[in-house]
């Protein structure tokens, strides 16, 4: 019997089939070893355990988790804010490596499952503050990035961290090339910190949210967390992190650069070219609220920027 | 066309043109717009008014290109319907948006050109919305009615650029509604332009010139 190119198993529906496979091999697993599902296909919204650390809570109650996962900017899915949590099936978390290096004594490759295990997770409750004037209060399960950098020993020279998020328009819709050529960013997204910054107690280093592992909308399967700066600082889906002695291209500096500065530092005081910066919508509520400076973290981090002037260095 | 044709066409714009805002009704009522509902509500209204005021301007470049008449039948709905949204978009900026807080609104105005040009495309577009009536026709007369109603190219415009400025950088979507305006008034000018060469053409000729 001759076999023709018809009688192939479609390439769609045999990878459909490996998944189930791995699903009920997962599946099986579970039952016999519950340590082991930190390595299944799709780990996002299974429970991830942490410490609440009481050091950093929030007043206010946080936001629906059904909104902070279906109301998110994410534009390697698309501009719109339904479309992350739409296309988010795309993403695969695992497996995923983070590469750490640059200007540090030891640069290597970081699996996802190491990075889980490098630091205790802790639990803490930061407010978010979108660029666009609305908000949010998230619980977020990580560590301090310092905890990560330590490992890698920066160099002296190292004054800047390069945040790299990750390209594949297979797992990422919206880098594919549109209409007339037409892309909305320089993909892949790119974000920076000052090192001081970087090292910063605040700055966390996100793997989950809500008690679970972080959903692919928002970022997985690490990404990091800078609570004193607006949300597109934190970048998501991280593959690289560098250091460096030069100021690291941003993506969002690069498209528009009058609009989103290198710091941006939440700063009530500071308009946005196109609208005020003074007051901010909570996702949930009616009426808007005042904006803190630093988003209300003044307290620990003013003194990062101690002699500069914030209205030029946006 | 019949009177019945002519008023069944009314009904189906009635019913398109007031279906974005049954959604947005039933999507309050079923608690359905996002969980940002001011921020979605204001933006389909804004969405909303700048196609139907699109809308409004297709007829004519309908009878230029393929000599169709009974589009203009819809011109005054269409454009009244768009400036129905304007008002609820407007509306809901200055009550949900910013809850009558008059000093950020009238600082914006000032400071922001995307909003300073929405506001004068309402401004604009309410003489037009005020002179509409049969009535109004006549006590203007025809030319000058004509006359003032050209200003619904200035607040269309107005509107385009309204979203355009508004919108981030990366976005494509202001710039098609811009360039489907862009395409609708060159039609109108170079139907102008070639109607006036004839009109010169026919002067030269020492016969009157066609009304």
């Amino acid at each position: 019997m001759r076999l023709r190119y018809s009688d192939v198993t479609p390439e769609k529906l045999y990878l459909s089939r490996r998944e189930l496979m791995a699903g009920v091999a997962a599946l099986a697993m579970v039952g016999c070893d519950a340590s082991t599902d930190a390595t299944a296909a799709a780990p996002a919204g299974a429970p991830l355990k942490a410490t609440p650390n009481p050091a950093y809570k929030w007043p206010d109650p946080p936001t629906k988790v059904e909104a902070a996962t279906t109301y998110n900017n994410f534009y390697e899915f698309g501009a719109d804010k339904d479309d992350p949590a739409r296309l988010a099936h795309t993403l695969k978390p695992r497996p995923w490596k983070v590469q750490v290096d640059g200007l540090c004594a030891k640069p290597r490759p970081f699996d996802i499952e190491e990075i889980l295990k490098l630091a205790p997770l802790e639990e803490r409750i930061y407010s978010l503050r979108c660029v666009e004037a609305w908000s949010m209060v998230i619980p977020w399960i990580g560590y301090p990035l310092s905890a990560l950098l330590k490992h890698v020993e920066p160099r002296p020279g190292a004054k800047y961290v390069e945040f790299t998020t990750l390209k594949d328009p297979e797992q990422f819709p919206a880098q594919k090339p549109s209409l007339f050529g037409f892309s909305s960013l320089d993909w892949p997204y790119t974000e920076g910190l000052r090192l001081d910054e970087a090292m910063h107690p605040l700055t966390l280093l996100t793997v989950g949210m809500y008690g679970q592992v972080l959903p692919n909308q928002n970022g997985a399967p690490v990404r990091i967390v800078i609570p004193w700066k607006y949300g597109f600082k934190s970048a998501k889906s991280l593959v690289r992190i560098r250091l460096t002695d030069t100021e690291p291209k941003t993506a969002w500096n690069k498209a528009a650069p009058q609009e989103y500065g290198f710091y941006s530092n939440v700063n009530p005081t500071v308009d946005h070219p196109r609208w005020s910066q003074a007051t901010e919508r909570r996702i949930g509520e009616f009426r808007r609220r005042q904006t803190l400076m630093f988003n209300g973290y003044a307290d620990q981090v003013a003194s990062l920027y101690t002699g500069m002037d914030l209205k030029k260095l946006y | 066309m019949s009177s019945r044709g002519r008023v069944a066409l009314k009904v189906v714009v009635w019913v398109v043109a007031l279906t974005p805002l049954a959604r947005l009704l039933y999507g309050f009522w079923t608690d359905d717009l996002t969980v940002n509902p001011i921020e979605y509500v204001t933006r389909q209204l804004g969405s909303t008014a700048l196609q139907l005021l699109l809308a409004s301007l297709t007829p004519t470049p309908l009878r230029i290109l393929f000599g169709l008449a009974w589009p203009l039948t819809l011109r005054r709905l269409l454009g009244l319907f768009a400036f129905f949204y304007v008002c609820l978009h407007f509306a809901v900026w200055i009550v949900l948006d910013h809850f009558f807080d008059w000093r950020t609104m009238a600082d914006d105005v000032v400071k922001r050109p995307w909003i300073t040009v929405g506001v004068l495309a309402l401004v604009l577009l309410t003489p037009l919305a005020a002179t509409s009536t049969t009535g109004m026709i006549k006590r203007l007369g025809g030319a000058a009615w004509r006359r003032l109603h050209r200003l619904v190219y200035v607040a269309a415009v107005l509107g385009a650029l309204h979203y355009i400025w508004l919108a981030k950088k990366v976005l494509v979507e202001p710039w098609v509604y811009a360039a489907i305006l862009a395409v609708l008034l060159a039609l109108r000018a170079g139907d102008a332009a070639r109607r006036g060469v004839r009109r010169r053409r026919a002067g030269v000729a020492g016969r009157p010139a066609a009304a």
